[in-house]
């Protein structure tokens, strides 16, 4: 049977592939934005998968809210990623360091 | 009596006051009505006290009158001390103060800080009165230090001249090395007493004989005689004592009537009166008495010798003040308080009178100073002429001038006393005594006989000064005159001070003279067998085979004794070697700390360093601050690993 | 038994498509294989029996927000080659940090346990259980607060990524109603008073 451990598992490697994704794309932050997606599906696993084998509903609703947040995080991501572009025609991480002040 | 007492004080201060702050609105006549009443006032309110101390026979008024504050028990408080000393220093005090006020109206007549001037005076009176009829140690020193900073003042009156900036700078960095001393020894004194106030302090004064202190090292140092010692270093200072007696001739540049107040009559004689207060700790310690005695001679009869070679008319009368200030010195250390105090009273008023005569000399030649330029002035400046005659007659110690009784007593007190050094006080007495006579009629002959070495132009206009300035002299010239006959019998040899002074039954070197004082005039006649006044005689001969008869001898010997000659004009080195040492080396000192603490260390170290250290620092992290999103990222990242592995590892 | 064997196969799947997310070369089969990631992590839910999450994943997920992504990416001409540079260069580097957080979050699995119940099994619900129902309870009650807070959030992301994106071109005409309205006669006519023209 599935024990909560397949679960953990799942989601660690997850994880661990999202992190290495963002080392990995270091440039395109479209793939960026993607694999903060899936940290975030990788911690709504783990959410879900206590929730469930301890039974307590209130996992699942921090899952909702999760949703909720990351929903709302990629619109604005994207809207913030239009924008750049239209000013920059690219976007290339590494040609923005105006964060450097 | 309280209130009287208040009011001796409190008078000049508020005339001081309104010169001072209302001078435009009360104008220069308004400035000096003020003072010359607030003085005269004070002065007359003094002689009642002195009538009541002395023929009322009212006993010693000691209180207190406002405690300022009272920390750890130590009560700081305003008050009166006022007995028979006391009363006399007032009255001199006041009235030499009256003499200047009124003469000042003539010699200032044309200086544009006329009411600043009259302030200022006012305000020594104040401040020398507070000094005199303190009964704690607390206001002695305000007393002390406000006498100090009004002379400053006073030194620096004209205030554009370099010299009077420099001599004014000069006297304040001397004095404060004295007063370092006499701060010390206060503060000894409330070490070891647990009290300010001088009734208690007195009380425990045997007690404190027996106790030591550990100063430098393992060695143990009588309190006693350490705090005496550091008292009169602080007196040392203000009465001119040698070594810190650079600053008085160079106080000459002051404007004349200062000379006469300050450096001459009262404020100079402050650690005069400050050691025969203390005669009940002084008396305990034989040490400090020849430390006092040794000083007071070598300064009389030094300073003396310095007065032969000068050419400035008031710079002769400074070093022949600091001479006398040696003699009473001198008399302090030979127990003989009486008699310096004695000294003080007579020299105050025929050396006041030298000083306004001097300036009345100054005044009718408009102001030139130098003596080698003047000469048979008897006969334009009758007044001042006979004036002069009778205060430097007085100064020598001429039978039966004010002069006399005193210095005769003096010299026979040290003769009588069995102190160490006194063999060595009574030489330099001695010969300081045909010097005091030499220099003194150098600079009568010099100024009032001879050949006339004026210029035309001062000769056109030469006449006796006005009414406000030859009335002082002739004031002043009364008491140099009799002062001695009427009281030297009760003040140096009767009982007139009484409990006020203390002098210990083996030191009471007066109380032997007394036994053969029959009256001044058996005591002038006394004195005549007695080699003093031939001595002086002496002296008066001696100039005026030098400096009447063959004017041209004075320069030849300054030739053949050439060496000499530059050792006295050049005061002993004294000034080259407290430039060269100490000036130079607190600017080296100075210096270094500027070089090594503050630009060194403060600046670049600290000041700078840290701006350094900062900037150091933010070239670091500003690394990590590259812009880049991806590096944030990292960071995130990097840190979830570590946050992570610390939970793993410690949570 | 069928559970299991559909458990490993959505696993499978999603660990697969998690892997082509952050490989691929062209940034649409990213989108396509976080989709599908999406997609099997759903099965994985309702495997969980959290019927309600799973299907807001679907529709908010996929439905949404993958469209968006998929729509920013094909109407962005993103030059993908360029972003693609050091790609190899930091493959190392990004193994090495995944196996670190890997190797860590298996030690505080298993090292460090914690009363984690690793081994436990998981108990089917009743057929008459709703999740739904249990989480609308627990939201509507305990969770009112953060959930309207979660409703203005949404609003503001809304409003934020109009606001972000709308743009005004200038030089284009367009009908603009409220300046209609405001128009006033003096603005537009002016009477001129002028003598006649004689001749």
């Amino acid at each position: 049977m599935v024990s909560l451990e397949h679960y953990l598992t799942v989601s660690a490697l997850l994880f661990a592939i999202s992190v290495a994704g963002i080392f990995l794309n270091r440039k395109n932050v479209i793939v960026l934005l993607m694999c903060v997606e899936l940290l975030l599906l990788a911690v709504n696993f783990n959410f879900i998968a206590f929730s469930r084998y301890l039974d307590d509903p209130a996992g699942q609703v921090f899952v909702f809210f999760i949703l909720t947040v990351a929903a709302a995080e990629s619109a604005i991501g994207l809207a913030i990623l239009v924008v750049l572009f239209r000013n920059r025609r690219s976007i290339n991480v590494q040609e923005m360091d105006a964060l450097k002040g | 009596m309280e209130n009287i007492y208040l009011a001796i004080v409190l008078c000049p201060l508020a005339a001081a006051l309104l010169a001072g702050l209302f001078g435009r609105v009360i104008g220069r006549a308004g400035a000096h009505t003020v003072t010359i009443l607030g003085v005269g006032a004070s002065f007359l309110l003094s002689l009642a006290v002195l009538k009541a101390q002395v023929l009322d026979g009212e006993p010693a008024f000691n209180g207190t009158v406002y405690t300022w504050a009272v920390v750890d028990g130590v009560h700081m408080q305003v008050g009166f001390l006022v007995d028979r000393l006391t009363a006399l220093m007032m009255v001199v005090v006041t009235s030499v103060s009256l003499m200047v006020h009124i003469y000042t109206i003539g010699y200032m007549h044309d200086d544009a800080g006329y009411q600043r001037f009259f302030s200022y005076i006012s305000l020594f009176t104040f401040a020398m009165l507070m000094l005199v009829m303190a009964n704690n140690f607390m206001q002695l020193f305000f007393g002390w230090e406000a006498v100090g900073v009004v002379s400053y003042l006073l030194i620096g009156f004209w205030y554009t001249r370099p010299t009077a900036i420099f001599a004014n700078m000069k006297a304040f960095l001397v004095n404060r090395v004295g007063d370092f001393g006499f701060l010390l020894g206060i503060a000894l004194i409330l070490m070891s007493t647990g009290s300010l106030d001088y009734a208690t302090v007195f009380a425990g004064a045997d007690a404190m004989s027996g106790q030591t202190i550990q100063v430098l090292g393992d060695s143990q140092w009588s309190v006693i005689t350490l705090a005496c010692i550091l008292l009169f270093i602080g007196a040392m200072g203000k009465s001119a004592q040698m070594p810190l007696h650079v600053w008085l001739p160079d106080s000459m540049e002051g404007p004349t009537p200062i000379s006469a107040l300050i450096h001459a009559a009262t404020m100079v004689t402050a650690g005069i009166f400050m050691v025969a207060r203390m005669s009940p700790l002084f008396e305990l310690s034989d040490t400090a008495l020849s430390v006092v005695m040794v000083v007071g001679a070598t300064t009389a009869l030094f300073t003396g010798f310095l007065g032969v070679v000068q050419n400035d008319i008031k710079r002769v009368v400074a070093y022949s003040t600091l001479s006398q200030l040696g003699y009473m010195t001198v008399a302090l250390g030979a127990s003989a308080y009486a008699a310096g105090v004695f000294h003080l009273m007579t020299h105050a008023f025929f050396k006041a009178l030298l000083f306004l005569a001097a300036g009345s000399v100054i005044i009718a030649m408009h102001h030139e100073q130098d003596i080698r330029k003047m000469g048979g002035l008897w006969r334009y400046l009758p007044i001042t002429w006979l004036t002069s005659l009778i205060g430097s007659l007085s100064l020598i110690g001429f039978p039966g001038f004010a002069g006399f009784f005193s210095k005769d007593a003096i010299i026979e007190a040290v003769g009588a006393a069995h102190r160490t050094g006194s063999g060595y006080a009574w030489w330099c007495l001695m010969i300081g005594v045909f010097v005091t006579a030499l220099y003194s009629f150098r600079m009568f002959f010099l100024v009032f006989h001879g050949a006339e070495r004026l210029d035309s132009h001062a000769k056109d206009h030469l006449h006796e000064p006005s009414m406000v300035v030859w009335l002082p002299l002739a004031l002043l010239a009364v008491p140099s005159v009799i002062l001695g006959w009427l009281t030297v019998g009760p003040v140096v040899f009767g009982s007139y001070f009484g409990d006020a002074i203390f002098t210990r039954e083996i030191n009471d070197v007066l109380g032997e003279g007394a036994a053969e004082f029959h009256g001044p005039a058996a005591y002038v006649l006394h004195a005549l067998t007695m080699p003093v006044p031939w001595i002086a005689l002496g002296g008066v001969l001696c100039a005026w085979y030098l400096y009447l008869k063959n004017p041209a001898l004075p320069e030849r010997l300054g030739k053949q004794f050439s060496g000499l000659h530059t050792l006295l004009i050049n005061k002993y080195y004294f000034d080259e070697f407290n430039q060269k040492v100490f000036a130079r080396g607190s600017t080296a000192l100075g210096e270094f700390f500027w070089h090594a603490g503050d630009e060194a260390v403060i600046d670049s170290g600290l000041v700078n360093g840290s701006a350094r250290l900062v900037g150091w620092a933010s070239q670091v992290v500003r690394q990590l601050q590259s812009g880049y999103l991806y590096h944030y990222a990292f960071a995130m990242i990097a840190g979830l690993a570590v946050l992570v592995g610390w939970l793993l590892l410690a949570g | 038994m069928f559970a299991t064997i559909l458990f490993y196969a959505a696993a499978a799947t999603l660990i697969g498509a998690a892997i082509a997310v952050i490989t691929v070369r062209n940034p649409v089969h990213a989108v396509l294989s976080l989709i599908l990631a999406f997609v099997s992590s759903a099965v994985l839910w309702l495997l969980l029996e959290v019927e309600f999450l799973a299907i807001v994943l679907v529709l908010v997920y996929v439905g949404a927000v993958m469209v968006l992504f998929l729509f920013v990416v094909m109407m962005l001409d993103v030059n993908t080659t360029s972003l693609r540079e050091g790609f190899a260069r930091y493959a190392p580097v990004g193994a090495i940090v995944a196996g670190i957080v890997i190797l860590e979050l298996a030690g505080l699995i298993w090292w460090r346990n914690e009363g984690i119940p690793v081994d436990r099994v998981l108990v089917p619900r009743d057929a008459a259980y709703s999740s739904t129902a249990e989480l609308g309870k627990v939201i509507y009650t305990e969770y009112l607060y953060p959930f309207e807070l979660a409703a203005m959030l949404l609003l503001l992301a809304i409003v934020a990524a109009i606001l972000l994106t709308m743009r005004k071109r200038p030089g284009i005409k367009k009908q603009d109603i409220s300046a209609q309205v405001r128009v006033r006669r003096e603005d537009r006519i002016k009477l001129v008073s002028m003598e006649a023209e004689k001749d």
